[in-house]
């Protein structure tokens, strides 16, 4: 036998349900999203739970969708710690009263992620598609404080909130957070559809990142502070998910088992379910995972590149979204014969005017325009 | 404006929210679990985090450190120190 070494994975990401009140349109589930009849039940959830466990994870991501959108939530978290797991809730916080908080917290939930999509709440509700959605968000992060819960504030940056990245930052520190995620928005699924309205310029991405750097000491040891770089004006790629089926691992509501969240959108992979094998046998021998573990896969120039351990060739999805190749090197990176169709297509949209988003779920995937720029109540 | 000095040592050090010390029988080793984190930590390093709970002082960590690898104490308080002084850092000690 050959291929590369398998190492256990760190983090599972459990994408507990695509229900969501809120509608970004960089939203990182599938187009076509699950439906609430085919997800996993929480026996289910707890089974894969412990199969992770048992390979070496150690951190579980509960995600969605809104997680809270599952009413068994409660006994969902209390089976991920019962499993040992560190247990990570990520939340819009729309639907997630205290009182459901306070329970999550009694069986053990570790920690809070909770997106804000602005600093004021006009914009932040246009970018959510959710009118109230702002001030809601405030109102939970003091329920978090008053726990005594950590709290990681993320906002995804794009065109209408990258001049505010500083405020963006400074308001993670006023709500009690210890950890803010500056995440500029990774350009697959529903943000690639969107790029037309949320492509910053390149004086904009520049801009920011300056100004990261500038702001960054006056926090150390108050808040971290973690970015999530832009690669469109990059030189190099990010080193996706550290690695192809090599740390981590996403299921899916309905239990399909990915190597990223993004990864379906990659035509001709085969994808195993929890509900068919236990998870290490997934992991180990699905087809999907196969697929692009470790160097073996790469063509030039990733194969000969002296980063090839480092950047393992980028980002699957991006090489297929920008290429029509999955297998092809990310064309973020300059060594990449696509690096200047990226650059042209980034600057083609940043140029634009587009303000009007598709809403994730409110449009069908074949829908050739975005809807209007006026959200639409989710009630 | 936010205050750039670096985090000064709490009294009774405590693991911060959210961070919690783990034992990962896969890797059989010590690892330290925070948001987004995991940080492993070899032999003197759990031995000065499983300290952490907030009842002990800074010098009765270093007595007891010196006590159980027999060590210097000047030598253990400066380790003792920097690897607090750098868990400030990443937050990871409770303010």
């Amino acid at each position: 036998m050959s291929g590369p070494a398998l190492t256990a994975p760190l983090g599972l990401l459990a994408e507990l349900t695509h229900r969501c009140p809120l509608a970004c349109p960089y939203c990182s589930n599938p187009l076509t999203l699950d439906n609430r009849a085919d997800e996993l039940d929480a026996a289910t959830w707890a089974r894969v739970f412990r199969e992770a466990a048992a390979m070496g994870v150690l951190q579980v991501h509960l995600s969605g969708g809104e997680p809270a959108s599952r009413r068994d939530l409660v006994e969902i978290v209390a089976a991920a710690r019962d499993a040992g797991l560190y247990t990570n809730l990520i939340t819009s916080a729309i639907g997630l009263e205290p009182a459901r908080l306070e329970r999550l917290k009694d069986v053990g939930l570790d920690h809070v992620q909770l997106s804000i999509q602005d600093v004021e709440a006009e914009s932040a509700d246009r970018i959510a598609g959710y009118p109230g959605a702002h001030v809601r968000k405030l109102a939970f992060a003091q329920s978090v404080a008053r726990l005594g819960l950590a709290l990681t504030v993320n906002a995804v940056i794009h065109r209408a909130n990258i001049d505010r990245v500083a405020a963006l930052v400074e308001t993670a520190a006023s709500l009690g957070a210890g950890r803010v995620e500056i995440a500029h928005a990774q350009y697959y699924g529903w943000a690639f559809r969107n790029r037309q309205a949320l492509m910053p310029t390149r004086d904009q991405v520049h801009r920011a990142m300056r100004e990261m750097e500038v702001i960054r000491p006056q926090y150390l040891g108050r808040l971290v502070i973690d970015l999530v770089v832009p690669d469109y004006y990059a030189r190099r790629p990010k080193a996706c998910m550290g690695g192809w089926a090599r740390r981590s691992l996403n299921v899916t509501p309905s239990g399909r088992v990915l190597p990223c969240h993004a990864a379906e959108t990659i035509p001709g992979l085969e994808f195993w379910s929890v509900r068919d094998r236990p998870l290490d046998a997934i992991w180990r021998d699905s087809p999907a995972f196969q697929a692009f573990r470790g160097t073996d896969w790469m063509p030039e120039p990733c194969r000969s590149c002296d980063q090839r351990e480092i950047d393992f060739g980028g980002c699957r999805c991006q090489a297929l979204a920008i290429t029509g190749d999955a297998a092809a090197t990310d064309p973020a990176c300059e060594l990449s014969p696509h690096h200047s169709r990226m650059l042209e297509l980034a600057e083609a949209a940043s140029s634009g005017t587009e303000e009007r988003y598709a809403y994730r779920g409110r449009v069908a995937r074949d829908d050739p325009m975005p809807m209007g720029t006026t959200p639409i109540p989710a009630h | 404006m936010p205050e750039s000095d670096a985090p000064k040592l709490p009294e009774r050090p405590r693991l911060a929210p959210g961070v919690r010390l783990h034992f990962d029988k896969t890797r059989d080793a010590w690892v330290l679990l925070g948001p987004e984190r995991v940080i492993e930590a070899e032999g003197p390093a759990s031995e000065i985090l499983r300290r952490c709970d907030g009842s002990r002082t800074v010098a009765q960590i270093v007595d007891e450190l010196a006590v159980l690898y027999t060590a210097d104490r000047a030598e253990i308080e400066g380790d003792v120190n920097d690897m607090l002084a750098d868990l400030a850092t990443k937050r990871m000690l409770a303010i």
